[in-house]
């Protein structure tokens, strides 16, 4: 059974018709990536999905219930996470500050002390900011605190709003590399990005959106191969 | 042209900018070398400067813990509360009528000035929460997404509102708060004599601008609140019910304002359905001067412009040959207001707003 079921969304911005008509299902295990330009509608799915926003027409079901019945901060509850766009780190608070945010909605103290560990080993450079300002951390180890502040929650599902953004290549690498040992642990991912090259390269499967729709949707190897999402998103003629 | 006309505008601003400075610290230092110096106006005694001080001190302790309400809720809501005095005024003369008159004529607050102490000011507490919960639910959530001019206007309406329901309540006439004899008169320390009500008032604020502080920086929901005020989505994906997060803010403002309105009727001795309007653009004015947001930014800008307000007017003022220079103590705080708003918008010890973006 899939994890995440997204049927035939619709979603507007006031009058402007961001999502006409997504469906898309994640699987336990898998990663899932979204791709697409600018504009297309991939961040709108994620908010859809965590309930930043409200579908007008269709549903979302997560582990078999319909998430319209939830708002958006019951969702860390039930197990979705996600690192929102832009990394939406909270620059005022210390990096441990951001981290127990990640683990607002329980209050196990030895169990949440464990996972900041687990986030430590994943990120070594957190633990030397610990007590730093998060706006003080440069591009690459922000996306490392939202990342990490998002597995503080331990969720099934991840939702990853263009990690790669803003990275240099390298620090690129490192985070995808990051995100493939995550699911290896057994977190499912549903990863949004404009670098398909990228996300094609972890992704279990892919969807590829286009103003609103998804246009085709397949295994990575199939659309990595495809003639259209080469020419469109990978760069070669 | 039209480039070098603007050019010369600005210039002609920031030449009037510098005039307008320049001449208000010329104004305050000729005042005070006048004074000092010459002896303009009255003289008074090193003791008279010193309660002049301390008077500063603890009106000033007053409009650190009001300001604390307008502070916390520009953090999460960007919006200037200014229904805040009321607040202050609502707990403040329900606890007076309700609890402080009834225990004073059944003889409590001779016997047990304490517990009675206690009980005035939780009431008073809890009525300004009540009053600040209410107004929140029906008067700002519903408007949270609405420009930022609306929600300002509404709690202007909602302001005049709560005054004239508490005009109706209690009438027009002031109400004398009860004289608590253990808090009256003066009291020795190092020497000098300070009157007892200033002690209580500053060392009650000081615990609880204290207390809020630690608060906000260690407890859980202090930090959803700073969470909520940095990024409201995002707070929320991390599973605090940022709804539930605001009406707090606004809960811990008005207590504060409420315990501030007991300290004020134990400092002046009376209580008036219009009690907050004063106190409340003060104590705004205190925030903006401190850095509007910032906790420890509303008690330095306080105290500054209580002592300011309270020293101001025999220094200087007095040093310029203005008659009645003790009544212009207002005009003191609002020009305050003015050159911050003017040359520092983000006050004293606030954050410029860049740093939100980093």
């Amino acid at each position: 059974m899939s994890l995440l079921e997204v049927s035939d969304v619709h979603a507007y911005y006031g009058n402007i018709h961001a999502l006409k008509g997504v469906s898309l299902n994640v699987n336990e295990g898998e990663i899932v990536t979204l791709i697409g330009a600018n504009g297309a509608g991939k961040t709108t799915t994620l908010r859809s999905i965590s309930g930043l926003m409200r579908p007008r027409v269709g549903w979302i079901k997560f582990s078999g219930d319909d998430l319209a019945q939830f708002k958006a901060h019951e969702l860390v509850r039930r197990g979705v996470a996600m690192v929102p766009e832009g990394r939406g780190i909270f620059a005022r608070l210390t990096v441990a500050e951001n981290l127990d945010m990640g683990a607002y909605h329980r209050s196990d103290r030895s169990n949440i002390k464990k996972e900041m560990d687990r986030v430590f080993e994943l990120f070594p450079r957190l633990r030397e900011r610990r007590g730093q300002v998060a706006g003080t951390l440069s591009g690459g180890e922000q996306q490392m605190l939202a990342t990490g502040r998002a597995l503080m929650s331990r969720p099934k599902l991840l939702l990853m709003d263009e990690p790669s953004m803003g990275l240099a290549p390298i620090l690129v690498e490192t985070i995808f590399d990051i995100i493939k040992e995550i699911n290896a642990n057994g977190t499912t991912i549903l990863l949004v990005e404009q670098n398909a090259h990228m996300a094609l390269q972890i992704a279990h499967r892919g969807y590829v959106l286009q103003t609103g729709e998804i246009v085709l949707s397949d295994s990575a190897e199939a659309l990595q191969a495809n003639a259209m999402v080469q020419k469109a998103y990978l760069g070669i003629e | 042209m039209a480039q070098a006309l603007r050019r010369i505008e600005i210039d002609f601003v920031d030449l009037f900018l510098w005039l307008f400075r320049t001449a208000i610290i010329i104004l305050v230092i000729w005042g005070t070398v006048a004074k000092v110096f010459f002896g303009v106006g009255t003289e008074y005694s090193t003791a008279a400067w010193i309660d002049f001080t301390i008077a500063g001190i603890a009106q000033g302790s007053l409009y650190a813990l009001i300001a604390l309400g307008y502070t916390l809720v520009y953090g999460v809501l960007f919006m200037i509360n200014f229904a805040h005095g009321e607040f202050f005024m609502s707990g403040t003369m329900t606890a007076t009528v309700f609890v402080a008159i009834p225990l004073a004529s059944a003889g409590y607050l001779d016997s047990n000035p304490f517990m009675s102490m206690l009980a005035i000011m939780l009431t008073a507490m809890l009525v300004s929460v009540g009053i600040a919960l209410l107004t929140e639910r029906v008067a700002y959530r519903p408007l949270r997404r609405a420009p930022r001019l609306v929600p300002l206007i509404t709690a202007i309406g909602a302001s005049f509102f709560w005054q004239y329901f508490f005009r109706g309540l209690y009438g027009s006439a002031v109400v004398p708060f009860p004289n608590i004899p253990i808090f009256s008169g003066t009291i020795e320390i190092f020497g000098l004599e300070i009157l007892r009500t200033r002690l209580v008032v500053m060392a009650a604020s000081i615990i609880m601008l204290v207390g809020l502080y630690f608060f906000v920086m260690r407890s859980k929901t202090g930090k959803a609140i700073r969470a909520v005020a940095e990024d409201k989505d995002v707070a929320a994906l991390m599973g605090v019910n940022v709804d539930r997060t605001i009406a707090i803010t606004f809960a811990v403002g008005a207590a504060m304002a409420g315990a501030a309105g007991i300290l004020y009727g134990l400092m002046f001795g009376q209580t008036h359905f219009f009690m907050g309007f004063v106190p409340g653009i003060k104590a705004f004015t205190a925030a903006v001067l401190g850095g509007i947001g910032s906790i420890p930014g509303a008690a330095l800008g306080g105290l500054f412009l209580g002592v300011i307000e309270a020293v101001g007017p025999p220094l200087f003022l007095e040093g310029l040959g203005i008659p009645g220079a003790h009544q212009l103590k207002d005009v003191i705080a609002f020009t305050m207001l003015v050159l911050v708003l003017i040359f520092r918008p983000q006050g004293i010890i606030g954050e410029r707003l860049a740093e939100k973006k980093a």
